[in-house]
Formats: structure tokens, sequence, C-alpha cells
């Protein structure tokens, strides 16, 4: 199966984040966009929804804190006590550093595994990369063709592009289909189209 | 986007572009390896040899083959153990704390300091479990169910705290570093020839990023909360090797300024170390334009501060020894430390100290040499920077020996009391690890991006010399032209729409 792709090539990021504007601004939604360092506020020009890898992490890192209270208190007071400098078995100060320890290791791993599998990252699978330059110094804007397939609306597509400063505008012809994007629901576009 | 103030100086330099930044930085791993590094590696993997038979003579013939003995029962492994450990902070510091602070010169620096950190960690943790005798047995450190009648570790003793607190660093210092360089190897891997072997390995590493909007989104949280995360660990660490001291009743060390005093310590070695080997490697590999003078200075205004710090801790533990009126520690500091043959024994009159080579070696290498750097002329000499650096990590090696060996080897029946040299299987072991320290970095630095190739590129904008100059040549228009470029020049512009300069920070600011 081949996917198609308008690609809408530019040199600089600030050139090529109010072209997203603009496109958004004419109804037109950028599928992906490549760039070799984050932009900021790309994400909310896109229109792509929050992420939500801080709660994750929070999530983690109380079962971290929990994980240790626990094992600690099974260990130490239940299954085999035994009196330490006179302290009582269950006790707490004590037990600050390695709930503390456990809390932040099971925050830190739960979210680079929450990261790695939400975007899809493997060691094995083959890998399209739409242009080579993107992790160099080009901006790749990504429209897609299956989303906008009449004529007239690629055609004003590539003029768009070329008129917000694209260097380029390429069609891209892909094997594997770029992964849906999570945007914000979004009325104002859904009714243009 | 930030606006970034026009007085300050250029962490970037020569009119670096996007792909000038990519092509600098990513030919490091590209191509045949020189024969400087080729050398270079052979010689540390030599020295990293030593420290693998030292080690292999000591599990053979057991810890008898250090000089340790019955009072110092911790030594020269110990002492390796919390340099190596200190030595990793600056790693960290950099990369967490610095990003919390929002310093953009960080990200000249942190890739290679972060990689620094996890190496240190590495050989650091060579000590302790060395240090057990029966090697194969080091598991039993862990709570892990077991057939010994389920006995279990004792969740007081601030050694097991340091077990989870030293393996926690190393994994989420590695986990920080790693994803932090997935861009970077994407970036490598489409420099590198289609179907390559090259090509395939760095696909497989970088697991596919390709730096979509979602990509640096995520990524962009994560480094925030692992940053976060990072900053209390960092403190976590230091503070929790030093309870290993604290929490004892030996004279010395049972201190309540040692969490404070002991990561103001690390934080100090750690950045005497990485100016070691930036101040190499900027050379060699031609990163001038990248770790720049100013980011030296910076580095330099690190240590000044922390020094400072550990100055203030050593003179606040004397005088504490002192008001507290308790002999054992007065003793300690007065006569097992402080006391010289020349000027302090006289003056109290005691004997001189059997280490008091060791402590002054300290004061004078820990307090007064980074007080040079208040002087600006010298924070930004290489040369001067190199030099100190190097004695930093050498008095930083002196203060964990005088804590150890001074505190114990006279303790409290004076029958027991005896001296410490090491044997050469331990400075074996030390310098071994050394080597280990400088193979795996020579390795990191052909392999992988030394500097941040997308942290980098993201600053470029506002710490760019032709970007900075651009905005200064723009003021300095303005003011030919008679306009004060005040807070109320600013706010005049913005409610007027007009003023070039001023209309284009806020629009900066805005974004």
């Amino acid at each position: 199966m081949q996917h198609k792709y308008i690609l809408g090539v530019y040199d600089d990021d600030d050139t090529l984040l109010d072209a997203v504007k603009r496109l958004r601004a004419e109804g037109y939604r950028a599928h992906e966009v490549f760039s070799p360092f984050p932009i900021h506020g790309l994400d909310e020009a896109m229109g792509l929804q929050d992420t939500r890898l801080h709660t994750a992490g929070f999530i983690y890192g109380a079962t971290g804190t929990l994980t240790a209270v626990g094992a600690m208190t099974a260990i130490q007071v239940l299954d085999w006590p035994i009196i330490v400098g006179g302290k009582p078995f269950f006790s707490l100060p004590a037990f600050v550093p390695i709930i503390f320890e456990l809390t932040v290791l099971f925050a830190a791993i739960g979210m680079v595994v929450t990261f790695y599998i939400r975007n899809g990252f493997s060691i094995f699978k083959p890998l399209e990369v739409v242009d080579k330059r993107a992790t160099d110094d080009k901006f790749i804007l990504a429209l897609c063709c299956k989303q906008y397939s009449s004529d007239e609306d690629q055609g004003k597509i590539r003029s768009l592009l070329r008129s917000t400063g694209a260097s380029e505008v390429n069609d891209r012809v892909m094997q594997t289909e770029l992964l849906p994007n999570l945007f914000k629901a979004d009325e104002e576009l859904v009714a243009h189209h | 986007m930030h606006y970034s103030s026009p007085i300050r100086e250029p962490l970037i330099n020569n009119s670096r572009t996007y792909g000038d930044i990519t092509e600098d930085i990513a030919k490091g791993t590209e191509g045949t390896p020189g024969m400087l590094w080729t050398v270079a590696t052979a010689i540390s993997a030599c020295v990293a040899l030593i420290g693998v038979l030292s080690l292999a003579l000591t599990v053979w013939k057991g810890i008898g083959m250090w000089g340790a003995n019955r009072t110092v029962g911790w030594a020269w492994d110990i002492t390796n153990f919390v340099w190596w450990i200190g030595i990793g902070h600056a790693g960290t510091l950099i990369s967490a704390i610095l990003l919390l602070f929002r310093q953009k010169w960080r990200t000249g620096v942190n890739r290679a300091a972060e990689a620094m950190t996890i190496f240190a960690v590495v050989c650091a943790g060579l000590f302790p479990v060395f240090h057990m005798g029966r090697v194969w047995l080091a598991f039993f450190i862990f709570p892990l169910p077991n057939t010994r009648g389920m006995l279990w570790v004792n969740f007081n003793s601030p050694l097991l705290w340091d077990v989870f607190a030293i393996s926690t660093y190393l994994t989420v210092s590695l986990l920080f570093w790693y994803t932090g360089l997935l861009p970077d190897i994407a970036t490598v891997r489409d420099r590198s020839k289609d179907n390559s072997w090259r090509q395939a390995i760095y696909r497989s590493l970088s697991f596919g990023w390709t730096g979509t909007a979602k990509q640096w989104q995520r990524f962009e949280s994560l480094s925030l909360i692992l940053a976060g995360l990072s900053t209390p660990l960092v403190l976590s660490v230091h503070s929790i090797v030093s309870f290993d001291f604290a929490t004892s009743i030996v004279p010395g060390w049972h201190t309540t300024i040692f969490p404070p005093y002991f990561v103001a310590g690390a934080i100090f070695s750690g950045f005497a170390m990485v100016l070691t080997l930036m101040l190499i490697a900027r050379k060699v590999m031609n990163l001038e334009n990248y770790i720049t003078i100013a980011h030296i200075e910076s580095m330099n205004k690190v240590i000044v501060l922390t020094g400072s710090i550990v100055g203030i801790a050593y003179i606040t533990e004397f005088f504490t020894a002192w008001y507290s009126a308790n002999i054992y520690e007065r003793w300690v500091f007065i006569h097992n430390r402080v006391a010289d043959p020349y000027i302090f024994g006289p003056l109290f009159g005691v004997e001189p100290a059997p280490y008091w080579w060791a402590y002054w070696m300290m004061m004078s290498c820990n307090v007064i040499s980074p007080q040079f750097f208040w002087i600006k002329a010298l924070r930004r000499n290489l040369y001067v920077t190199f030099a100190l650096s190097l004695v930093i990590n050498v008095g930083m090696w002196f203060e964990r020996f005088v804590i150890i060996v001074t505190s114990l080897h006279r303790d409290y029946i004076p029958s027991n009391w005896t001296m410490y040299s090491p044997t050469w299987t331990e400075i074996g072991i030390y310098v071994g690890t050394m080597g280990i320290f400088m193979t795996l970095f020579l390795i990191f630095c052909r392999t992988l991006p030394v500097i941040a190739i997308a942290e980098v590129k993201s600053i470029l904008k506002t710490a760019g010399d032709q970007y900075l100059a651009k905005i200064g040549n723009e003021e300095e228009e303005l003011r030919r032209k008679g306009i004060a470029l005040g807070q109320n020049a600013l706010e005049d512009s913005h409610h007027h729409g007009g003023g070039h300069l001023a209309g284009a920070l806020h629009d900066k600011n805005d974004k």
C-alpha cells in the first residue's frame, strides 16, 4: 500500500511555525511536522493534544512510594522483626531515604518506558524516514493526501506552502503510513470542511 | 522563544547555522579514528587492565592484599568510592538543575558531563562491591527472597540506603542521558549511507526517532520531569553517602554538617573533572565554537561558589569541634589533623599529627586554590583553569582520605592506634578505574555526539553570536536616533505599536 503526502520543506523554525498557523487559519491541518529540535508553541499551533506523560509519572512515583513503605513494613515489622539500636520496628525516619529513592526510580523507569511505547519506538522495526534532512537543518511540514484528496485542495495547499516561505514543496510516496496524530477536537476546522 | 539580553556573551561563535552545527558535532563520530585517539585509547585500556589484574588479585588472595587493617577498616577503597561518586555529581547538576534554572550554557557541556557521571558511578560502584571480599555474594545487599532462612537486609542502615541511592542514581542518569541522545543518534543515522551497517546500528540505537511534533512534545515533558526528579535525587545521593559517616559515633564523622558539605564538595570536584575533560575535548575535537570561554567561565563561577562552601564547611567543622568541648572531637581535629610540625603544632603545643600533610594538602587545594577564580582574567584563562581543575581533584581526593583515615587511625583505645598506607594492589585498582573511566569516555567521544546537537540548535537564535550581534546593532541604531531604550520606551512602543526593536522584543517574549 502506498501513502501520499505533500511535504513543505522550510529552512527556519519561525517560518514553519507561521506556516502551520496560516494553514490552520485556511482550514488545513498539518498531519505531521518533523523538526531537528523542539519548536516552542508548535503543538499548540498544530492543535495537538497535551501529553499525559506527567500524570503517568505521578502514578508510577506513587506506586514506588507505596511499594517501598509496604515492602519495608512487611519485611521489618511482619516477617522478621529485629530490634536495631532500640528503635521501633516501624521506624519511619529511617525508611525515608529508601522511600524517596524508590519513588524516583519507579517514576523514572515508568515514564521512560511509557515514552518509548507511546512513541512506537523499537530497535527492530524497519524505519522509513520522510526526509533525511529533518534531523539536520530542515523543518518538514507533511499533509496527508488521503485527508485532502481533491485536486483543488492539493493545489491550494501547494500554493499556501510556497507563499508561507517553503523552500521546496515535494510529493512523497511512503510505503508505511505515518502514525495518526492526536489532535484536539476542533469544531471550527470540522465546520469548514 | 525567549528574549536574551544583548549584553550576554554568545554561547555559539563563528556564525554557525543549523547545518553547520550538525556537521561540526556529528563529524566527530564519522571517519577513521585518528592516531591521537587510537594511542590514547590503547593507553587507557592498558591502564584499565592494571585495575582488572589488581581486582583479580584481590578476589583471588582476599582483602588481605590491601593495606586496610582492623583499626583503619575503611581506607583507600572507600576514599576512592566517595571521590568517584562525587565526580559524577556535576553531570546531573548540569543536566538537571541547570535545566530547571534555564541556563543556556548547559547545552554545550551537558552531554559529555552526563556521560562522565555514568562512567564515574560505574567506577565508584566497583569499590564497595570488591570491599565485600566475596564478590560473588554481592547480591546479598539487595532485599531478595532467599533460602537463608529468609534473612533480610537492615533498612535502618545507611549502608543499605546507599545501595538504593546509588543504583537509583545510575539507572536514572542512564535513562536521562540515553533519552536525550535519541534525537542526536537519529541525526547520525540520517547522515550515514543507505543500507550500510552504520545506518542499521544507529537506526536501532535511535529506536526509530524521527522528530515528529508529538515526539518532541513528549520528549520535552519527559526531560523536564526527569530533571525535576534528578535534582532532589542528586542531592540525596551524596547526602546518603555522607550518612555512612555521619550516623556513626566516630569522632570526626559524627557531624550534622556532612550532607550539605558533601554535596557541595561533590559538585566542586565534579566541575573540576568536567573542566579537565572538556578543555582537552574542545581542543582535540575542534569544538571551540560550542564550548566557549563563556562556558568555561560559568563553570569556574560554580567552582568558586562550591569551593567556598566547602571552605566554610571545613572551618565550621573545626570550630564546632572546639566549641563542643568534647575531648574526643577536639582530639581528632587538633591532634590528628590540624597540628603540623611548623605552625599549628607549636601554636597548640601538641605533637604533629601523623597525617598533617594530608590535611594541609586538602586545605590548600580546596580552600585556597579556587579563590583565584574571583579574578576574571584567571577564570577565562584556559591554562590556569586546567591546572586548577587538576589541583582541585587532588584536593578532593585528600578530603575523603582525611575524613576516613585520620578519624579512624587513632580510636578510643590507644593500643589500637596504627598507621595506614596503601599497597600496590590498592593503588593498582585506583589507577585502573581511571583507565576504565578514560577508555569509556574515549569510546563515547568516537561513537556518540559529544555535544547535544538538538539542544544547541534550539539556543542558536538566542545565544548565537550572529543573532546577538544583530540585536546589539539594532539597539545601537536606536540609541543613535536618540531613543532611550528603557522600560518606558518599551511600554510606549508597545502601546503605540511603534518602535522596531521594542516591538520585536515583545513578539519574542509573547512567543
